[in-house]
C-alpha cells in the first residue's frame, strides 16, 4: 500500500514528524517557542541577548546535523535561482516581514496551529496566500523565476 | 541542560527540514504554485509536524519545563496590522526564493553561495526590522 504513495510524501511526513519532535523537545524542555525567526531575530536585534547562548546552540543543531545527513543521503540539490536580485529581495522581506509579525513558519506554522493560536492561523493563511500569488506573478506572468 | 536540550531540538529540527526536502526550493515553490505542477509535500511536512508539537502543548497545563523557568503565557489572540502586513511580506519573501528561516539555516552547507546570500540578506532584514516596525506605528499608529 505504501509504494502508492510518493516517496516525497513520505520522506515529507517523516520529516515533519521529526520537526514537530524538536518543536516539542524545544518547549517541554526548555519553556521555548521553536520560532526560527524569533530564534535568529532576538539575535540580530539583541532582543533576545539574555537567551543567546540557547539559541546559538539550537542554530547550530539545525546547522550541523545536514552535514551529519549528507554522507548518508548524497548531493543535495536545493534549485536556488541563480538570479542574485531575486535572493537578496527574498532575504530582506523575509528577514523584514517574519520580525513584524513575529514568526514564520516553524512558529507561527507548526507551533502557533498546533495550540489553535488564532494568530498563528491567520498569519499561516496569509503568507500562504502571499507566497501563492508571488509565485504565480513572478513565474507565470513575469518569468523570472 | 538547557543547552543539551537546545542541541537536541534544533538537531531534530534540521534533521527534519532536511530529510523532508524542504531545503529545497522547487518543492517549496511546487507547494505555493497550484496552476502549475502542484507538489504537495509540503503539506505533509506540515501536518506531521503539527501532531507531536500538538501532544507537546496538552502536557503544558500544570507542568512545568524540564530544565526549570516557566511555559510561555499563551499570547493575546490580537490580530493587528503588523501581523498580516508581515506575514504578507515574510510570504512574498518565501515564494520569490523557496526558503523560510529554518530552512535557510539547514540548507548552509550544501546550499552553495545563494543561500549564504539569502542568509545574510535576512539578517539585514531583521535587523532594520525594529526601525521598520517604529516608522509604520509612527506614521499610522495599529495595535
Amino acid at each position: 500500500m505504501l509504494s502508492a504513495i510518493p516517496a516525497d510524501w513520505l520522506w515529507g511526513l517523516a520529516g515533519g514528524l521529526l520537526i514537530g519532535l524538536g518543536g516539542a523537545v524545544y518547549l517541554l524542555a526548555n519553556g521555548r517557542i521553536m520560532g526560527a525567526s524569533g530564534i535568529i531575530g532576538g539575535l540580530v536585534d539583541r532582543s533576545g541577548w539574555s537567551t543567546w547562548a540557547e539559541r546559538v546552540v539550537f542554530l547550530t543543531g539545525v546547522f550541523v546535523l545536514p552535514i551529519l545527513l549528507l554522507p548518508l543521503t548524497g548531493p543535495v540539490d536545493t534549485h536556488i535561482t541563480d538570479n542574485w536580485i531575486v535572493i537578496i529581495a527574498a532575504g530582506l522581506l523575509v528577514g523584514i516581514g517574519t520580525r513584524l509579525a513575529n514568526g514564520c513558519t516553524s512558529g507561527h506554522g507548526v507551533c502557533g496551529i498546533s495550540r489553535l493560536s488564532l494568530r498563528g492561523m491567520v498569519a499561516t493563511v496569509f503568507y500562504i496566500m502571499a507566497g501563492g500569488l508571488t509565485v504565480i506573478l513572478f513565474r507565470h506572468i513575469l518569468g523570472v523565476i | 541542560m538547557r543547552l543539551f536540550y537546545a542541541f537536541i531540538a534544533g538537531g531534530l529540527f534540521g534533521t527534519g527540514l532536511f530529510l523532508s526536502g524542504m531545503t529545497d526550493t522547487s518543492k517549496v515553490q511546487g507547494w505555493l504554485d497550484i496552476f502549475g505542477n502542484w507538489d504537495p509535500t509540503l503539506a505533509f511536512v506540515m501536518g506531521g509536524a503539527i501532531i507531536p508539537m500538538a501532544i507537546a502543548w496538552l502536557l503544558v497545563p500544570g507542568r512545568k519545563p524540564l530544565a526549570g523557568g516557566e511555559f510561555p503565557a499563551p499570547p493575546a489572540p490580537r490580530l493587528g496590522r503588523n501581523l498580516v502586513l508581515g506575514s504578507i511580506l515574510f510570504g512574498a519573501g518565501w515564494g520569490l526564493a523557496g526558503l523560510c528561516p529554518g530552512p535557510s539555516i539547514a540548507s548552509l552547507s550544501y546550499g552553495g553561495a545563494g543561500h549564504w546570500v539569502f542568509v545574510a540578506a535576512m539578517i539585514a532584514g531583521m535587523a532594520v526590522a525594529p526601525g521598520v516596525r517604529v516608522t509604520l506605528d509612527r506614521a499610522v499608529p495599529a495595535e
